[in-house]
């Protein structure tokens, strides 16, 4: 298909579990922590896609195996139909130059010493080696612009400790967009923000990813705001996609109990607002050996049999492209 | 009686480039068994007020105005030696920000607890503290085995869990919770604003709740106070507040929440940021981001008038 900018089918990443020495060299076994098992989705041109679920449940790793910043186990990645997981390293750097990354913690994400200036250029230097300095000032000073961080000229040779944490951000939206990318990763850009801050940063990067035509990877553990962020959403947990589909579908006619769960456990902004009378029990296992079956069923309050432990529900297509992993709906085929 | 009332309280910090007024004139009251949200933004004060409760200011920090009275008794004047003995933790004790590093990681979980209460209450002998140590887990839904693990054998919100049997270890009135549940999950953070509210019905506690974030006061608490760069700008009824804000800044912090189930809106936000409290703009401090700034805002502090009945707001829009 021609809209589709990344295509990911059956993508694995399994860490090796260090053991210490005595364990590695006497026992074979080796231990995995499968942070990323076998999800398959795709991104369309000009969408905003979002990735949710509990931290631990693999939404991270994720997004830093999209953009190769960590070589995936096994599974493919296309971008516009090339499949990138064999690319080498002088190919994917063109590439990247159509990929970007925004990080979570913008108190981090910037290098101290580097002017905001600097740090937005960066990128340019690094992937457009041809662009000369006038031209990189001039790029730089329009980003900066774009961001609103205005004047340009004044906020140049700021340094990052200068900043509050949303000018920070934008710095961090600047060094992402400088290039023009296609296709970027944004890894939870609001979640260490004020809340009074958050909706600006995040309407300046949906406008510039109108503005660019670009697609977004959104991972976030907040379904509020993915809500009103996100055309399309994929719910996570323990390496898993649970169900994924048009945001609206999702959020108002949620069919897996995990994703019933998460909803019905965001905080409401109204004190005259009655909360569901059941909270799910206990916390996301471990997924170094995640339960058997399907990996919900531990804490799942639909359970409804041996199937559950036992087989693995596959994701099936329940109408309108909304799939969902889950016995009660049936298996495939 | 008030279990807690703070009076005309104003913190100021020293530091090389100046003073910092942290709080100017706050005043709340608190009933016991009663939960209050201390909202705003950061660096707007909230925990600057809540550790003088315990007056547990850091070193340049000074209470320069003001009274709090617990239990009748006013404590600025207390010095630190009968604040240990007879206040903190006895009568006010608090979780502290940030579950993850809020413990002590080379000493169990169990034993950080029975030191709390040795502490507070030199008399009670090591094995009834070792008893109240599982009761106190148990009453916050751990295991009184896991007694003996260690704070990285425990996930996030066990953690959490933990702090707060640890704050109630020697039964105080009011518990003053900093940001709970703010690193957490949204599944573990409802469990664990659950059992905020279950505690506070069977133990009839008094709650101060810290948060930047307004749905998780909302869920837990009565009554509500905003805070705008060291001044209360709102305060009452939780549910008065939410029905009809008054204050143009609490306005447009309840608009900037998205809410999951409310149509799919044009995300709100404040424009411009808070002010530099080494050198805060005259007048009424949010005057320099309010839509509806007059020129008597730039002039005079607005005092807190209450506009109906326990509803408090502090603006010059409110006809006096």
């Amino acid at each position: 298909m021609a809209d589709l900018v990344m295509k990911i089918e059956n993508l694995k990443k399994w860490f090796p579990v260090s053991l210490g020495f005595f364990r590695t060299v006497f026992s074979k076994e080796q231990l995995f922590v499968r942070a990323v098992d076998d999800i398959s989705f795709d991104i369309r041109k000009g969408e905003i896609f979002g990735l949710a679920g509990e931290s631990g449940s693999g939404k991270t790793t994720t997004g830093r195996l999209l953009l190769r910043l960590i070589e995936s186990t096994s599974g493919k990645i296309y971008f516009h139909g090339q499949d990138i997981t064999t690319t080498g390293e002088e190919e994917m750097k063109v590439l990247r130059r159509n990929m970007q990354m925004i990080f979570q913690d913008p108190y981090e994400s910037l290098n101290p010493r580097m002017t905001v200036g600097d740090i937005a250029a960066e990128p340019l230097r690094l992937l457009e080696k041809s662009v000369d300095p006038g031209e990189v000032e001039k790029r730089v000073s329009q980003t900066l612009e774009d961001v609103e961080l205005t004047p340009a000229d004044e906020f140049f040779f700021r340094y990052p400790h200068e900043l509050s944490g949303g000018q920070r951000q934008r710095v961090a939206v600047a060094r992402a967009f400088v290039v023009n990318p296609e296709f970027i990763v944004a890894d939870e850009p609001v979640s260490m923000l004020d809340v009074s801050i958050r909706a600006e940063i995040l309407r300046l990067m949906m406008s510039l990813v109108q503005k660019h035509k670009g697609s977004f990877l959104y991972i976030t553990h907040d379904l509020a705001l993915s809500r009103h962020m996100c055309d399309r959403l994929a719910i996570m947990y323990l390496g898993k996609i649970m169900e994924w589909g048009d945001a609206e579908k999702i959020i108002f006619e949620p069919l897996h109990p995990y994703t019933k769960a998460l909803i019905e456990a965001v905080p409401i902004p109204d004190p005259t607002a009655h909360r569901a009378a059941t909270v799910i029990k206990g916390e996301i296992p471990s997924p170094v050996n995640p339960p058997p079956g399907c990996r919900f069923h531990t804490r799942c309050p639909s359970y409804i049999g041996d199937i559950c432990r036992t087989k693995e529900p596959q994701l099936i297509d329940v109408g309108k492209k909304h799939f969902v992993a889950c016995h009660l709906y049936g298996s495939e085929k | 009686m008030a279990i807690l009332d703070v009076h005309d309280l104003s913190i100021r910090y020293t530091i090389g480039r100046g003073t910092v007024k942290a709080a100017e004139g706050v005043s709340f009251q608190l009933e016991k068994g009663e939960a209050m949200g201390l909202a705003g933004e950061s660096g707007c004060g909230k925990t600057t007020v809540a550790l003088s409760i315990l007056k547990i200011l850091p070193s340049n920090g000074k209470i320069i105005n003001g009274k709090i009275i617990i239990n009748g008794v006013d404590i600025v004047p207390i010095d630190d030696a009968k604040m240990r003995k007879d206040i903190r933790w006895k009568v006010v004790s608090m979780v502290f920000q940030g579950a993850m590093n809020a413990m002590n990681p080379l000493y169990k979980i169990g034993d950080q607890i029975v030191e709390a209460i040795k502490l507070h209450e030199p008399d009670v002998t090591k094995r009834e503290a070792k008893e109240r140590t599982a009761k106190l887990l148990e009453m916050v839904g751990i295991e009184p085995e896991r007694a003996d693990n260690y704070p990285h054998e425990f996930s996030g919100g066990m953690k959490q869990r933990a702090l707060i049997a640890m704050a109630l270890a020697n039964n105080p009135d009011l518990v003053i919770a900093d940001e709970p549940g703010t690193a957490l999950d949204v599944i573990v953070q409802a469990q664990v604003l659950r059992l905020m509210k279950e505690l506070k019905e069977r133990l009839n506690l008094s709650i101060i709740m810290i948060s930047h974030d307004l749905s998780l006061i909302a869920e837990v608490c009565q009554k509500l106070a905003i805070m705008y760069a060291g001044y209360i700008v709102e305060y009452g009824d939780i549910v008065k507040i939410f029905g009809e804000p008054v204050h143009p800044y609490t306005v447009d912090l309840i608009e900037s929440f998205p809410s999951i189930k409310a149509e799919k809106q044009e995300m709100v936000s404040i424009p411009g940021f808070p002010p530099d409290l080494l050198n805060p703009p005259s007048g009424c401090r949010f005057n320099p981001r309010c839509k509806y700034a007059m020129d008597v805002c730039k002039k005079e502090v607005p005092k807190l008038l209450e506009t109906s009945k326990n509803h408090y707001v502090s603006c010059h829009l409110v006809k006096r």
